[in-house]
């Protein structure tokens, strides 16, 4: 199963440390990454694979969700199938 | 992989723009539980509701956790109850709603429907007896739901019933006069019913369909309306394009609901209801999108016309984003759980008469509209019966779900609270259709049913 985590925040150093460590932790491969800066807020895209992962989605996504208060950013992740839904035909 | 601007924006849909599914409601069909026995029917309906359903919130929870969609309500919709228990006296059909009631509250759903008649053509003397025990039916329940349909493009339009019901409707709301005559919320008289609409008051599980099928009910309007804000100088033509669009959009996250939920209960896929549902949240208002396409305050003159822009770009966008489509399929204009609505009514843009108009172009009709206590029956049945005309003679569902709230007058407020939020008492016309009304008998239904 492949997702997209989106982070957005304000910019600062290490968040693509603090979030990429977790999934490595997890065992979640991280397929493909882009980051930008729009509107003054650091936003970062992930494309990841969780077939190897150690957790189950649900417990991916609160991990994620503690690691991002502690950096003080907001995190996203969605099954890709939503995005292929509804942006492709 | 997707562009940063896509996935930007479908996050957006849903975080910033209310993108929900509005409901998941399994259909169950209960033929092969009918008995002579009142017992016995229970029984083996609770064996059978648990059976398909019973992991029904549990998968709802897994999907709109793994794509971050909130899926609002979890439902059960029945084969109409009346069909099953034919003949039943008054107090076993009082157990059979109350033990409904309870399997809804045992596999956590929100809402059960199928407490429901289908008297479009004859009304006998035992169906007569399952409709008079509708208020008891709602008044000891919370979660159960019914409806009466009664009329159809092909058969006519049944007055008898109409006629009883406007009584039905007064009774409920007396019964429920503690909790502003809420019972009414939880019924609703259609023409034209259909046998796969996911949405409640009136959903039950027709007669057509099989053994069970998973029917999904999408919502959005704030998507829509945001999209509409960001084409401030736009003519007509591209405001149509833009709600097709994102409207086609909106339904494919029903589609993929659809699909994940019909896998993981192996129930197979019913339709999506290409709808637009609103709540009481603000920025998740039908009013505000047709206030947005260019009417000052809703129920202003335009406010017809852009209904039927709306409802139709969003029929169009949907169409092609969902296999089968079907239910109500259109926006619902609901007074009271749209605060759009509500502010029409309470700035007086907004009358009964113009809803009524809305109604010839929306999906469905007078939904949760609240009227003085002391309406008199007669006239809620003369409402009723222009509606159900309505739909019968231009071929389309409509429905009424009105509400005298008992002790209550013009210009008061009711607030049900959650999903169906608050309202201010409607003026209603109190002119009598007496005469009309008690001519009782049935109407031959409109030439255009001859077309075969």
């Amino acid at each position: 199963m492949r997702a997209i985590i989106t982070v957005v925040g304000k910019d600062k150093v290490g968040i693509i440390a603090a979030i990429s460590s977790l999934l490595a932790e997890n065992n979640v491969n991280i397929l493909d990454i882009s980051q930008t800066i729009m509107q003054g807020f650091f936003t970062m895209i992930m494309l990841v694979d969780l077939q190897g992962a150690k957790v189950k989605f649900s417990e991916l996504k609160e991990l994620l969700k503690k690691r991002a208060q502690e950096i003080g950013v907001d995190i996203n992740m969605q099954h890709e199938d939503l995005f292929n839904s509804i942006n492709r035909i | 992989m997707f562009t940063s601007q896509e996935i930007i924006e479908t996050i957006n849909m849903v975080k910033q723009n209310n993108l929900d599914i509005r409901t998941i409601t399994v259909g169950i069909s209960l033929f092969d539980c009918v008995s002579e026995n009142p017992q016995v029917f229970i029984d083996r309906m609770k064996k059978k509701i648990v059976e398909y359903a019973g992991s029904l919130k549990e998968v709802a929870n897994e999907i709109e956790d793994m794509f971050g969609l909130p899926i609002v309500n979890r439902r059960v919709a029945l084969t109409p109850i009346s069909l099953l228990t034919y003949g039943f006296e008054c107090n076993d059909l009082i157990k059979v709603a109350i033990a409904i009631d309870d399997i809804a509250k045992e596999i956590g759903v929100d809402l059960i429907g199928g407490y429901s008649a289908l008297v479009h053509k004859s009304y006998d003397e035992k169906t007569k007896r399952f409709i008079s025990s509708i208020p008891e039916a709602l008044a000891e329940t919370e979660r159960l739901c019914s409806s009466v349909d009664v009329g159809t493009t092909k058969s006519g339009i049944n007055l008898d019933v109409i006629g009883h019901l406007g009584y039905v409707i007064k009774e409920i709301a007396y019964k429920t006069k503690d909790k502003d005559s809420f019972g009414c919320a939880r019924f609703v008289v259609f023409a034209n019913a259909t046998d796969d609409n996911p949405f409640m008051a009136g959903a039950f599980h027709g007669v057509g369909e099989g053994d069970s099928a998973i029917n999904v009910g999408i919502s959005g309007p704030g998507v829509i309306k945001r999209a509409v804000e960001e084409k401030q100088d736009a003519s007509i033509e591209e405001i149509y394009e833009t709600i097709k669009r994102m409207a086609f959009k909106i339904t494919r996250a029903g589609q993929l609901v659809l699909k994940y939920a019909s896998e993981r209960l192996n129930i197979p896929m019913g339709i999506v209801d290409l709808s637009l549902a609103p709540t009481p949240k603000v920025g998740d208002s039908i009013a505000e999108i047709l206030e947005e396409i260019g009417v000052e305050k809703v129920g202003g003159y335009g406010t017809t016309f852009a209904l039927a822009i709306l409802n139709d770009a969003v029929k169009k966008g949907g169409a092609m984003a969902a296999s089968f489509t079907g239910g109500l399929s259109g926006a619902f204009i609901p007074v009271s759980e749209d605060s759009g609505m509500v502010k029409g009514v309470e700035e007086g843009a907004l009358s009964l008469e113009k809803l009524e108009a809305m109604t010839s172009v929306c999906s469905v009709g007078l939904d949760m509209i609240v009227v003085p206590g002391d309406t008199e029956p007669e006239v809620i049945s003369g409402l009723i019966a222009d509606e159900i005309a309505i739909g019968v003679y231009n071929n389309k569902t409509t429905a009424v779900r009105i509400i005298p709230a008992y002790g209550k007058k013009e210009g008061d407020e009711v607030n049900f609270g959650g999903l169906l939020g608050r309202a201010k008492v409607m003026k209603i016309n109190k002119f009598s259709p007496h005469k009309l009304i008690h001519r009782g008998g049935r109407v031959p239904p409109p030439i255009i049913s001859l077309r075969n």
